[in-house]
This record gives C-alpha cells, structure tokens and sequence, in this order.
C-alpha cells in the first residue's frame, strides 16, 4: 500500500519536472504559421530550418563556447595551482583563503554580477580602453569557476599520501617532475571533474554574463533576448537541440566514466 | 616544497583581490557616496522606500522554499530507501532538468500558464471556465519552485542515505512506533540536509529577477528586478542600485546565520543523544 502511495508520489513529482520540457520539445515540430501553442496541426521541422538559418543565433553559439573553453581552462589551471597553495598553507590563512573562495558560491548571483560590472566600468575609467565585451565575460566566468574547480581538487590534495611526494624527490626526482609524475596523476580526476563543471556552468550562466556583457550575446542572453521580444517556436526548438545535446554529454561522460573506472583499477588515471 | 607550494596560491589571491574583494569594495563605496562621489547615506536610506518589494521578495521566497521543502522531503526520502541501482538513476532524474538552461525552463511555464495558453485550453476542452495565472505572485512561486526544487532534493537525499540503519532499528527495537522513528529519529537526523537545501533554494529565489519578470509580469516587482533597473534598467542609478545589493548581501547573511546557529545547535544535540 504504502509502496503504491510512494510510487504514485514519484510519478507525480516526476511529472511536474518533466511535463513543461515535453511540452516544449512536442510543440517545436509544430507546423502552424502562427506562433500558437495550444493547437499541434502537424509534423514539421521548419523551426529547425529557422534556427540554423538565423546567424545571430550562431554567433551567440560561437561566443559561448569561445567563453567557455577559455574560462574552463584558466579556470582549472588557476585553480588546480591555488588548491595545492592552500593546501600548504597554516590553519589561519587556509581558513582566510577557503571563506574568500565560498563567498562566490554564497552570495547572490545577481549582486557578484553587479559589482564585476561596477569593477568593469571602474576599470574603463582609469585606464580606459573598451569596457565590457568578451573580455570582461571571460575573466567574470574565471572567477565564478575558481571555487567549484578549487573544492573539487582540495578533497584529492588532502587524500593523497604526501610522502609519495617525497618518496619521488629522495630516489632523485627534481621537484617538478616528482610533481608531474606523482601528484598530478592522483588529483587528475578532480581536476577533470572540476574542469567539466566550470564548462558547463559558464556555458549555463545567464545573470552574470548579463551584466558583464555590454552588447556581446551569449546563447543564454540571447535566449533572454528572444523570450522578452515575442513567443516563437524557434525557441522551443533551440531548447530540444540543447537538451538533446546534454542527453548525449551525459551519456558519453557516464560511459567514459565507468570505463575509466575500471581502467583505473588496472593502474593509474591518463594525464 | 612547502614554500614552492604556498606561492602557488599567489595568483589565485590576486585574482581574487581584483574580482572580488575589489568590486564589494567598490559596490559598498558607490552605496555610501552620491553621483558626485562626495559621502551620503542618502541611498541607503531610500532603500526603505522599497520596503514593500524587500518583504515581497522574502514572502515569496520564503513560501518557495517551504513548498519545496514539503514536497521535496518525501522524494528524497522515497528515494533514499530504493535499491542502490535505482537510487543514482532517480538522482540522475532529479539532475536532468537542471542541465537545460533556467531561462527555457522558465519559459516552457510561459506557454503553459498563458491565457491562451495549454492549460486553460485544457481546461477549455472539458467545460471549465479560462483561469488567469501568468502575471500573478502564484506563477512566481511556481518558477521558483519548478527551477530551485532539486537544490532542495539532493542534500536531503544525500543526507538521508548516510543515515545508519542500526539507528532506525535501535529506535524499533526500543518500541518506537513508524511514525516516532520518524519524527524522533529520521528528522533530526536529516536537520543538516534541510538546512542546506533551506539555504540553497531561499538564496537564489530571494535574489532572482528573471523569474519574477517572465512569470510575473510587471506587477510583482522583486529585489533582483529592482537591482537590474538600477544597473541597466531605465531607473539608471549605480549608486541606489550598490546599496540595495549591499542590503540583500545583509539579509542574505543574516539569514544564513541564523540557519547555520540552527545547524550547530542540533548537531550537539545530536551528539548528545548519540553518546
């Protein structure tokens, strides 16, 4: 009895989750000249068509994910340094550094947003130059990033043995090679989490860029852009490639995952 | 390698200095300052002239976040009690909308709460009279609830599956009935997932202004809208703007105080009844 009830809850939570994303995928085959969705009169692809004809659009796509491989990267080479820093540090100062790399991930998204615009246009003001653009959303993104990248290491750093480390400079390893062939290998995979996270939540992010963008469009402003202007099923369609995009993400990084799962059993993770 | 090490983290603190500790200083000094940059605390006493967008914001919110609680404790907890394999393929579920963008997810609710949108032509096919719910407070809290509901779900349910189950039996085994091992047991023991999920669903509601713009219509003003208008809004004015932040930041920190005295005060409790 109470199985059923669990089952029927499920079911119902479920249904609340999924329903609108249906909803909307259903009605981005929808042939209708007008901008209707209450009435399906038929299969078409045409908002598709739309969608990859229009070239704003494009450019959005180019600039998110220029942004994104660019914020990702920095992001994780910055990041994967300051965790093996703060790792090192005395109680005192890892305390100071780790509460000034929550604060990003605690404070409104909306007013990290406004105080990086203020920064920007502060900036302008005192050594001029062009203000806001792909610049200003790249270093806002790295910012962002940094905490999730830094949590995601430090766990590794803390797991790792450190006499392996030195174990590597007493057989006469030189500092950065013990480095590279000892530590990097153990923490790689809180690396790669970190990295992947970075890229996904800078291709997500709207409230940031939004304000540190000035007239640059990102997919997700532009998206922003089309929803305040009218209602069309161009954007349904968008959000099915996108979804249909993230399923096949998924899907690869659960496979490669479980594979190097058991490779990793074998011995050591790939740099 | 110690000192090698520690200068690792130097770039990382600069970084950090520049987009960070920098822009808080500068949101705090263009609150505490006119257009002209001479001292005023005019701004941050006009914000009380918003008062009531600052205590709708918090109600709305607020009622999210309990929504969200209440329907998202049962889940977390069915879940927690499902065979391994089947738990991470629901918690996979719980992920998947979060990885389409909030922006179509809000709009999807759009299409569907429209007037002439999907639910009232249904409701139009069996007979029943059209209902207005875009524009409406109610279509707010249900964005909020509909995007935020599995940052509510996964700390609970992380929480849930570390509870031993030699502590569920103890209790039984002691007479206590289904509905105290819940209440006395399960409860408590899941405090500290509440009160992150608490914080990770009140945070952002509190503090958006797309959802309350695409749902709301022009008539639920929140302090995230209010904020947009300073900035890049026709209201242009950083400087009210920066002390409208710097008072959300406070309530925003006050409230995680008081949840996190909360989180303490139970967690020695607990260790209390554990020893």
């Amino acid at each position: 009895m109470s199985r059923t009830v669990g089952r029927l809850y499920t079911f119902l939570i479920f249904l609340f989750l999924y329903a609108p994303i249906l909803v909307l995928i259903v009605f981005s085959f929808n042939d209708t000249e007008t901008a209707s969705r209450t009435v399906f009169s038929g299969f078409s692809l045409k908002w598709y068509e739309k969608l990859f004809e229009d070239r704003l659009i494009l450019e959005a796509l180019r600039n998110t994910l220029i942004i994104a491989v660019a914020a990702a990267a920095a992001s994780t080479v910055l990041g994967t340094m300051a965790a093996i820093g703060i790792n090192s540090l005395k109680r005192l100062p890892k305390r100071v550094m780790m509460n000034i790399t929550n604060f990003p991930m605690v404070n409104p998204e909306i007013v990290t947003g406004v105080s990086m615009m203020l920064l920007f246009v502060f900036a302008v003001g005192v050594f001029g130059g062009r203000s806001l653009g792909m610049g200003s959303i790249i270093a806002a993104h790295i910012t962002f990033c940094l905490p999730y990248v830094i949590l995601q290491v430090l766990p590794k750093l803390r797991q790792m043995d450190p006499a392996l480390y030195e174990a590597a400079q007493d057989l006469g390893c030189p500092p950065v090679k013990a480095f590279f062939k000892v530590v990097l290998p153990e923490i790689m995979p809180g690396i790669v989490t970190g990295m992947i996270m970075a890229f996904t939540l800078s291709i997500d992010d709207f409230v940031i860029s939004y304000f540190t963008s000035g007239t640059t469009q990102t997919l997700p402003i532009y998206i922003y852009s089309m929803t305040r202007k009218r209602v069309s099923p161009e954007i349904n369609a968008l959000s099915t490639v996108m979804f249909a995009a993230v399923m096949v993400l998924l899907i690869i990084v659960n496979v490669r995952s479980s594979n190097s799962g058991e490779r990793a059993g074998k011995g050591g993770g790939q740099g | 390698m110690k000192t090698n090490s520690k200068l690792l983290s130097a770039p990382y603190t600069v970084w950090m200095t520049i987009f960070i500790v920098l822009p808080m200083v500068l949101v705090a000094y263009f609150a505490f300052t006119d257009k002209q940059g001479s001292f005023t605390l005019e701004n941050i006493l006009s914000v009380g002239q918003y008062s009531n967008v600052f205590l709708r914001s918090i109600w709305l919110g607020a009622v999210a976040t309990a929504i969200c609680l209440v329907l998202g404790y049962p889940l977390a907890y069915i879940i927690a009690k499902l065979p391994a394999k089947r738990q991470s393929v629901m918690v996979m579920l719980v992920m998947l909308p979060m990885w389409m963008n909030f922006l179509l997810r809000t709009y999807a609710w759009m299409t569907l709460l429209e007037d002439n949108g999907l639910i009232n032509a249904a409701l139009n096919a069996v007979g029943m009279p059209k209902v207005h719910m875009i524009n409406t407070a109610g279509a707010v809290v249900l964005g909020m609830v509909y995007n935020y509901i599995p940052y509510m779900v996964l700390p609970l349910y992380s929480v849930l599956t570390k509870i031993d189950q030699s502590v569920i039996e103890a209790a039984q085994d002691l007479g206590a009935s289904d509905s105290k091992v819940f209440l006395k047991v399960v409860v408590p023991m899941s405090m500290p997932g509440v009160i992150s999920g608490v914080t990770m669903v009140f945070v952002p509601a509190v503090s958006t202004f797309i959802i309350s713009k695409m749902l709301g219509g022009g008539g639920n003003l929140l302090i995230g809208d209010l904020i947009d208008m300073q900035f890049l809004g026709s209201a242009y004015n950083p400087n009210l703007g920066s002390a409208i932040s710097l008072v959300l930041m406070v309530i925003i920190l006050i409230c995680m105080g008081i949840m996190n005295q909360f989180d303490d005060g139970e967690d020695s409790g607990k260790g209390g009844i554990m020893l």
